[in-house]
């Protein structure tokens, strides 16, 4: 088991490698160099002075493999450089007050989309072209089309406009100093309320469609032939036969999921007001506060890279088969 | 082709959402014909004038028609779906085939770097992309495609992997075709059915990206209408206009909705068991 994790870790080490490439081609995208994409922009009042710090924060003056080195050798060291806007601080401290907001939805969400989305897949699996089936394979299709936005909108102008019962804004409330300490909780969990609605909804159309689609592929195996045949409950069948097995793909499809769930967070964010990643990156690419940016992508695509491996490695735990067929191969 | 079209027939929701799409495209191409105002002109005594026989769907901000402005919207889903799914198309197709065609180091190149690209989360990927350029239709266009290949590539691999051991290719090989004429000639055609069906289900796909760039304003840039930003005009107006934010999404809605149908019904008579290989993911 040890092996197998080191193995999945020693793959992923291009990838992190890959990551800082891709990004610092990004940098390197603008036309005539990112340098002079600022003027234009900002008026010659900060211009000059951010184009000085952009050519000693990322060396451009110097040739490109050298700068790709200097990049790197920082990005290891986790110096995102400073932020552009006025207050000057490191990216890393501006990026880290952030990240636990995006982190805690993220989990929430992904905990809510597997406890709804698993029982709904199993429930239209088993009564295969039922009302119910039927009703939810409407529910995910719609689900898939529905833009994000556009729903939150929606939720916003039914919940918190015409019917005043949920805060449309932010996290907390404008008087939340004065509450008392289960008012601020509860006031908390009101904030959260439409933000994670929305960014679940996706998800499980998604997640429930996959299940379903499992649970339909496992039932027709042949042991679970055999376990009706030796006089099961057909309880049992589903829930420790079945079950069991179809579950094994959804962790790479959970896994496969979350950058999609993560970069759902820019919108939702940015919409409800959560100080958040997502928020952080919109409002850095207004203000091309450049080395925000690259901090937030190379950040936000390790964390991703990172949960593909605690996945890989878990799905490695329940499923024996994985593990063992990796070693046999090499 | 006669026993596709039976099989697809068969299909109604696949049917309607065909029908809905080239509605769509019609209504995007006669868009300044159908529409009933100047979508650009403002008018002051109109601003945001509730949906009437004058403005079925009301106006917004700056008293222009929403009909109008939605009309011409669609002609950017339209350029928008077709153009970044083409540029997507054509690099998933060039590299999925040198890798499934070459294989060695060339698939193992290609391979770990759609790894490395699935690894970004798109929209963030999509954002620091556009923070370095100027935001127009057209980078955003060049930006989607060159963020959403990878399937593509995948499947195409895939394809050539088992196409290329085929007796077909290996006579070639022996009467002395060369390789490009092989690729070309050869195995492309024979493997463009599952990448027709993503470039199908690619369309809505990017249609929902697109606007949720211009949602945040990071999109097409006004004064150009496009769902997502007339959406994001929407979002400043909730209390007061709610036509502004409900008609534009629920176009995106049944836009993205058809594309879908329609692909997965394109995918289903092509063969079933596509179903497996082109599935959707977000």
């Amino acid at each position: 088991m040890t092996l197998y994790a080191i193995r999945r870790l020693l793959v992923a080490i291009p990838l992190l490698i890959g990551i800082t490439f891709i990004s610092f081609i990004v940098i390197h995208l603008a036309p005539g160099g990112p340098v002079d994409q600022i003027g234009g922009d900002l008026g010659p009042r900060s211009t000059a002075q951010m184009q000085k710090l952009m050519r000693e924060q990322w060396g451009l003056d110097k040739p490109l493999h050298v700068q790709y080195g200097l990049w790197l050798s920082r990005i290891v060291r986790l110096d995102f450089g400073r932020s552009f806007a006025p207050d000057g601080r490191p990216v890393l401290h501006k990026i880290a007050e952030r990240l636990p907001v995006t982190l805690l939805l993220n989990i929430i969400e992904l905990l809510i989309i597997v406890a709804v989305a698993i029982p709904i897949g199993v429930a239209s699996a088993t009564r295969q072209y039922s009302l119910f089936d039927k009703f939810t394979t409407m529910f995910v299709f719609v689900g898939f089309a529905t833009p994000d936005f556009w729903f939150a909108l929606l939720l916003m102008m039914l919940f918190g406009v015409q019917l005043g019962w949920l805060p449309i804004s932010g996290l907390r409330s404008p008087n939340w100093e004065y509450l008392s300490f289960w008012r601020q909780q509860w006031d908390f969990l009101g904030h959260l309320v439409l933000p994670i609605a929305v960014a679940t909804f996706g998800g499980l159309a998604g997640l429930s469609r996959y299940m379903r689609q499992a649970m339909l592929e496992v039932v027709r195996q042949d042991y679970i032939q055999s376990a009706r045949a030796k006089g099961l409950a057909e309880a049992v069948v589903i829930r420790k036969h079945a079950l069991r097995n179809a579950l094994l793909p959804i962790v790479t499809i959970l896994a496969l999921s979350l950058p999609g769930l993560i970069g759902g967070s820019v919108i939702v964010e940015w919409t409800f007001g959560i100080p958040g990643m997502g928020q952080l990156m919109v409002q850095a690419v207004f203000q091309r506060d450049y080395p925000l940016v690259m901090g937030n992508l190379v950040i936000v695509a390790t964390l991703t890279l990172v949960a593909n491996l605690i996945a890989d490695v878990s799905y490695g735990v329940i499923d024996p088969r994985i593990r063992l067929a990796g070693r046999r191969a090499r | 082709m006669s026993g596709f079209w039976r099989a697809f027939r068969k299909n109604r929701l696949a049917l309607i959402g065909g029908v809905v799409v080239l509605v769509l495209i019609v209504v995007a191409v006669l868009a300044p014909m159908l529409s009933p105002w100047n979508p650009y002109r403002p008018d002051v005594k109109k601003i945001l004038s509730t949906p009437s026989s004058h403005h079925p769907l009301g106006t917004d901000q700056l008293g222009r028609d929403v009909l109008s402005r939605m009309l011409h919207g669609a002609r950017v889903s339209l350029a928008v779906g077709f153009v970044s799914v083409g540029i997507a198309a054509l690099i998933g197709v060039v590299l999925g085939a040198a890798a499934g065609y070459r294989g060695g180091s060339v698939d193992a190149t290609v391979m770990r770097l759609v790894d490395l690209m699935l690894v970004f989360p798109s929209f963030f990927l999509l954002l620091a992309v556009l923070a370095f350029l100027r935001p127009t239709i057209w980078t955003i266009m060049a930006v989607i495609g060159a963020t959403s290949w990878m399937r593509v590539a995948r499947l195409l691999r895939a394809e050539f992997l088992s196409l290329k051991e085929r007796e077909f290719v290996l006579w070639s090989h022996a009467i002395g075709a060369s390789g490009f004429r092989i690729v070309w000639r050869h195995i492309l055609p024979n493997a463009m059915a599952p990448v027709l069906v993503a470039m199908t289900l690619g369309i809505p796909a990017a249609i929902l990206t697109e606007s949720g760039l211009s949602f945040l304003g990071l999109g097409v840039q006004p004064p150009y209408a496009s769902w997502g930003n007339i959406l994001n005009e929407g979002k400043d107006a909730i209390e007061v206009g709610w036509w502004l934010s409900f008609y534009p999404g629920l176009a995106i809605l049944v836009t993205v909705l058809s594309y879908n149908l329609l692909g997965e019904g394109i995918r289903d008579a092509l063969d079933p068991r596509l179903r497996q290989a082109v599935g959707r993911g977000r």
